[in-house]
């Protein structure tokens, strides 16, 4: 599809995205300081952490959504220039993003939803509109399984459940052959049988041999599916465990500990 | 069962069908109350005349609305563009310079907007009123306020071109509506149209889907500007004038026609067809309400009763549970004044 992408597919490197000491600051308040952090080939990482702990933040500059005011990035073991990362050259080096509830367009017809930025064009520029929902229509039936709901691809995500527009997300970050696709909380407010569901597609990430940046608020989650658990306290890294190397309890313990040695006014 | 109320759905989505039949019900009701005047072809073609100043005006509108954005500052570039354009006519006698330089102004105003509201940060509605405040207010000054007669303009090609006739039929009608095919296509089948539909749904959304927000919306403000002066020329043309107020009364009108249509007024959805049929609506009403003899002091009071009726048209046949509630609503109240009464 896009040439970063086919060229780096038989190199070898090893890890899909490495931070190094990267800084990020608003205005007065420093979300993220010095960290560094990596995903390996076909590691899912668990991201941890407080409200404010600066996940979101470190997805979003992982993503292409924002600029780090300082630090180094690669993608694939290659240096990026930061000036010309963006959201569109991260789709082109295959790193997808499932931002929690802000992946799709509520009043938008499916089609235009798994299409938006990365729109199938003609000669002239026209959006191909048969072919999209062409391929929306295979993708619903075939990817989450939507039949018989009475869903089509000109159905609004507004008609969908909240499973149901993760499903939308996810599979738009799969028909994409995203390296590594990045979820920010994707079980949030979701149901228990959902849940499940989400769960088991991450797993599948890994199983076709995908890279996953994983961030969730409920620990025994992310303490089941995750290589790797990285935890983020007020925009520093302040531990990184192994599958096995913490059980969810001292997991669960540690993070209340960070939580309440936080100073009033910033829990 | 299933089929057929699935077919009706398809036919109700067909983008400005109901619309279209509070027009036909419109003109048919005019053609009841005047006949003399609305089966003859006449008064169609002054309405082909009058109203694609109107209509370029709320198809580009639309676009910006579907963007979840306003400008409020195209009135005063239908006064600075026909000035503009009058300026080159009469002072430099160049129709050509005339155009170019009209429809760069248009362009120009476009641009300060899209950089006050998609890069300073200031929201459209206010960047726009001062911009509307700024430009009309220096189209005075340069005017002198004094009005511009192009008497002899039915002699340019320019004028041939876009406001001529072809026998009883206004050209600039056929202007009017390459724009607004040229607007459809825009808005559905290209990129930037989609992006469009994406900021107005919600920007967060759009910024994270890899769309430049702030270069999109700066686009679409240039993109409404030159409509607008567009719509100035037209205007200007036809009337074989120009005074410095000509913008007035479109504000209001070209905002009534856009939300007639079936635009969402919280942006995301937007219907450049709905936008065409809302400016014949707007731009029929009053002349069909004087030639019913009706007095022209009912215009606004009609408008205003069409614009709630299809306000709440779109919205039963859009959110079709409100409809069902309003239906229940209306009900129950009906059961009980009876209930009462008996």
């Amino acid at each position: 599809m896009t040439q970063p992408a086919q060229a780096t597919a038989t190199q070898s490197w090893r890890h899909i995205v490495r931070l190094h000491k990267v800084d990020m600051t608003f205005g007065k308040v420093q979300a993220l300081s010095q960290v560094d952090f990596e995903v390996g080939r076909n590691e899912i990482v668990g991201l941890v952490g407080d409200n404010g702990a600066g996940k979101s933040t470190l997805i979003k500059i992982v993503s292409g959504v924002l600029r780090p005011t300082a630090g180094k990035i690669w993608v694939r073991d290659a240096l990026i220039d930061l000036d010309d990362y963006s959201v569109r050259m991260a789709h082109e080096l295959r790193i997808e993003t499932v931002h929690q509830g802000l992946s799709l367009g509520e009043k938008q017809p499916l089609w235009r939803n798994l299409f938006v930025g990365r729109q199938i064009t003609g000669r002239f520029g026209f959006i191909d509109v048969k072919k999209e929902k062409q391929v929306a229509h295979q993708l619903l039936r075939q990817a989450i399984g939507f039949r018989g709901h009475g869903i089509n691809a000109d159905s609004t995500v507004r008609d969908l459940s909240g499973g149901e527009r993760q499903g939308i997300a996810i599979a738009r970050a799969m028909y994409f052959q995203a390296d590594l696709i990045v979820l920010d909380e994707p079980t949030t407010a979701l149901a228990v049988s959902e849940v499940r569901k989400v769960l088991a597609f991450v797993e599948g990430v890994k199983a076709a041999g995908h890279a996953c940046i994983y961030i969730e608020h409920n620990l025994a989650h992310v303490h089941e599916v995750a290589d790797r658990l990285v935890i983020l306290d007020r925009g520093k890294v302040v531990g990184e465990f192994a599958k096995g190397e913490i059980t969810l309890t001292e997991l669960t313990k540690r993070m209340i500990a960070l939580h309440e040695g936080q100073p009033r006014g910033h829990g | 069962m299933a089929t057929a109320s699935s077919s009706a759905s398809r036919v109700l989505r067909i983008e400005g069908l109901p619309i279209l039949a509070v027009l036909l019900a419109l003109v048919v009701a005019f053609m009841v109350a005047a006949p003399d005047v609305f089966l003859g072809y006449r008064i169609y073609m002054s309405f082909l005349a009058t109203v694609p100043p109107l209509l370029v005006l709320a198809v580009a509108l639309t676009l910006v609305i579907a963007a979840g954005e306003i400008d409020l500052s195209f009135p005063s570039v239908i006064a600075l563009s026909g000035w503009v354009l009058a300026y080159c006519i009469r002072d430099l006698g160049s129709p050509l310079l005339g155009l170019a330089l009209a429809l760069a102004s248009g362009a120009l105003v476009g641009y300060v907007n899209g950089i006050l509201i998609a890069r300073v940060g200031i929201p459209s509605i206010i960047a726009t009123l001062a911009t509307q405040f700024l430009w009309g207010g220096l189209t005075t000054v340069f005017s002198q306020g004094l009005s511009y007669s192009l008497g002899n303009a039915d002699e340019l090609w320019l004028w041939r071109l876009l406001v001529g006739r072809i026998g009883p039929f206004p050209v600039q009608a056929l202007w009017a509506a390459a724009v607004a095919v040229a607007l459809w296509l825009v808005l559905n089948r290209r990129r930037f149209g989609e992006h469009l539909l994406f900021i107005g749904d919600n920007a967060k959304v759009a910024e994270v889907v890899g769309i430049n927000v702030a270069r999109e919306k700066i686009r679409m403000f240039v993109l409404m500007g030159i409509m607008a002066a567009l719509a100035s020329v037209l205007l200007t043309l036809e009337n074989k004038n120009f005074f410095n107020t000509q913008g007035g009364g479109y504000l209001l009108e070209v905002m009534a026609a856009v939300f007639i249509g079936g635009t969402s007024v919280f942006g995301g959805k937007a219907s450049v067809v709905g936008s065409v049929v809302g400016s014949f609506l707007i731009g029929m009403v009053e002349a069909g309400l004087v030639a019913t003899g009706l007095q022209g002091f009912w215009v606004r009071a009609v408008v205003g009763i069409v614009f709630l009726s299809a306000v709440v048209g779109h919205l039963v046949i859009e959110e079709p549970e409100r409809g069902r509630a309003l239906v229940r609503l209306i009900a129950t109240k009906a059961r009980l004044s009876r209930r009462t009464n008996s």
